[in-house]
């Protein structure tokens, strides 16, 4: 009954290159690229005109670095968010729930070549948000400072790139964790736009610890390296009738957030990748 | 040579349910065996075992030899699996979906196209193979999931009712590619024993969990089908309950029941009375009857068999 000769046996590379082909075509092609493509062109488009109308001083009268620190450095984390929880919140609950799963799962590839598959196609569709962002964001540095890009923003972007990575990848963790599309995307945005956030506050302000634990915190190296000079490690701040009670602040500096992106990528990624091969397509 | 699919001790638990319990099952040739139980007897849980959908708490299942639960890539390596009504990414185009497939399972790249092209042929969807599967019926998304287990010329492969939500050409067709598969291993489950009756030559009936019998449909029939004979009579008009008394009340008739308004399975004494007889003896009463066939004792095994419906 042997039918050999018919097929080769495939690598799990090569598997984790066609999962990544057709569910990046499956972004490409489905809606959702274009309302996140508009979302941000919208935004863009928001900041060029309010920018060009108005011209504020925080954005034009800071040069270059300024610009780019007020534009970018004030958007990226969202659109980086965003993207994330758009094309990686769903990404593995969708198999279960959309049912899409007993189309790709049985079939002779690991669940683990599929899951890193559908992790770049993910990242590949997100990185082109940001691209686009950062292109428009580009754009109009160069119109009001033609021929000046800041080394920083290059740096920045970079730093937004890595953040996506680690956002993608806690995004991907909740995915495999729940079975609904909506509560993971929804999970996915509460977490990084808001709950690290009252984390970060909570932490630093009220119990003077530096919360080297968050992503967010993490993810503010994006923005303050467009800061001239880069923020201080710890800022205290005296307040009140003679200065009774203090503020503190805390500033990742470049290597402890790039420590913490790293840490929550990989943690993130093995702990959603450990969920997938374990969750079962029961319906 | 070992099974091309085998079940050890298969369990399968949720919680307080089990939903298989201890299910031993080998099965190796080219043939089409019928997997029959009722609701929730365990027939979808034992193929997703057999395909890694899902994990058996305890016991083993193997295809071509090889632990699925340890090594799916091998174990389905000559595989071609259907497990309930898969969605497609609604993106694709049914030849971009049999593409990725192709791929997995290396077909190769010169031969991947004409595969195509075939599978969905056999399906009647050429026409369809370059439109989104976003926008098609449930019928026509699971012609396209039965093209999918024709593309790489597997060695086995597991159906989960094959025919659901096909239309009734739908289901003929699929019967008819399935019936031209026997040259391998066909394991396929289904509610529709007179398709499992027509497509299969062995049957493995399920209930509670656990195997009740595995054997030919002959030797399963003449077993627990409570002997006799059994024939179909199809009336022109509706089968009233004085047709039907009438029908019963002929020599070596032993029961009457009807399977449809226009439609008596006729059961009898073989001893008393052959079907060439039975025949005219229906003709006789000049009731209307335009059809007779031979009834599967299939149903009758299946119902001697499986006492209660979940």
């Amino acid at each position: 009954m042997s039918r050999e000769g018919s097929k080769a046996a495939v690598g799990s590379l090569v598997h984790v290159g066609i999962a990544a082909k057709y569910n990046f075509l499956n972004y490409f092609r489905a809606r959702r690229f274009y309302v996140m493509l508009a979302i941000i062109l919208i935004i863009a488009g928001l900041l060029t005109a309010l920018v060009g109308y108005y011209r504020p001083p925080g954005f034009v009268d800071g040069g270059a670095l300024g610009f780019y620190g007020a534009g970018w450095g004030s958007f990226a984390s969202i659109v980086v968010v965003l993207s994330a929880a758009f094309f990686g919140g769903d990404a593995i609950s969708g198999e279960f729930q959309n049912r899409t799963g007993y189309f790709l799962v049985p079939n002779p590839i690991r669940r683990s070549a599929i899951y890193v598959g559908k992790w770049l196609a993910a990242l590949t569709a997100s990185t082109i948000i940001l691209a686009v962002f950062a292109l428009a964001m580009l754009a109009n540095g160069l119109f009001y400072f033609p021929g000046n890009v800041p080394w920083e923003f290059v740096e920045s972007f970079a730093f937004a790139w890595v953040y996506l990575v680690a956002a993608m990848s806690l995004a991907f963790a909740f995915s495999s964790l729940f079975k609904s599309s909506s509560i993971s995307v929804l999970m996915s945005v509460i977490l990084l736009l808001f709950v690290f956030s009252v984390i970060d506050t909570v932490s630093s302000l009220v119990a003077g610890i530096e919360p080297w634990f968050s992503l967010t915190y993490g993810a503010g190296i994006v923005s303050n390296i467009l800061n001239v000079p880069y923020p201080a490690a710890k800022t205290v701040t005296p307040f009140g009738p003679g200065g009774r009670f203090t503020v503190v602040s805390y500033n990742a500096t470049v290597p402890e957030g790039l420590l913490i992106l790293l840490v929550y990528l990989v943690v993130m990624a093995v702990l959603g990748l450990v969920l997938f091969e374990r969750k079962e397509f029961t319906s | 040579m070992p099974p091309s699919i085998e079940a050890r001790q298969l369990t399968k638990r949720y919680g307080q349910f089990t939903a298989l319990s201890g299910l031993d099952l080998s099965i190796q040739g080219a043939k089409c065996v019928g997997f029959l139980g009722p609701n929730g007897a365990g027939k979808t849980t034992t193929m997703k075992i057999l395909t890694g959908l899902i994990r058996a708490t305890k016991g083993t299942a193997l295809i071509n030899g090889v632990d699925v639960a340890s090594d799916k890539k091998a174990a389905l390596a000559s595989c071609a699996t259907l497990i309930e009504t898969p969605e497609i990414y609604p993106a694709l185009t049914p030849k971009e979906a049999l593409s990725m497939l192709c791929e997995i399972r290396g077909v190769p790249r010169q031969d991947k196209n004409k595969r195509i092209d075939d599978a969905l042929a056999r399906v009647k969807m050429s026409e369809w193979a370059d439109k989104k599967v976003g926008g098609f019926s449930k019928g026509m998304k699971q012609r396209v999931n039965v093209a999918s287990t024709l593309l790489s010329d597997p060695e086995v492969i597991i159906l989960d009712e094959p025919s659901s939500g096909l239309d009734p050409r739908g289901m003929s067709e699929v019967r008819d590619i399935v019936t031209s598969l026997r040259d391998r291993l066909v394991f396929m489950s289904s509610h529709l024993l007179a398709e499992v009756t027509e497509v299969c030559q062995e049957v493995a009936m399920i209930d509670h969990g656990k195997l009740l019998v595995y054997d030919t449909i002959e030797n399963v029939t003449a077993k627990f089908a409570g002997g006799g004979g059994a024939a179909e009579v199809g009336f022109a008009g509706n089968v009233d309950e004085q047709l039907r008394v009438r029908v019963s009340k002929l020599p070596g008739v032993t029961s009457t029941t009807k399977s449809n308004d226009r439609h008596l399975i006729v059961k009898y004494d073989t001893a008393v009375l052959t079907q060439d007889k039975l025949l005219e003896s229906v003709a006789g009463l000049k009731a209307g009857a335009i059809t007779f066939s031979q009834a599967s004792g299939l149903e009758d095994a299946y119902l001697s068999l499986i006492k209660e419906t979940l």
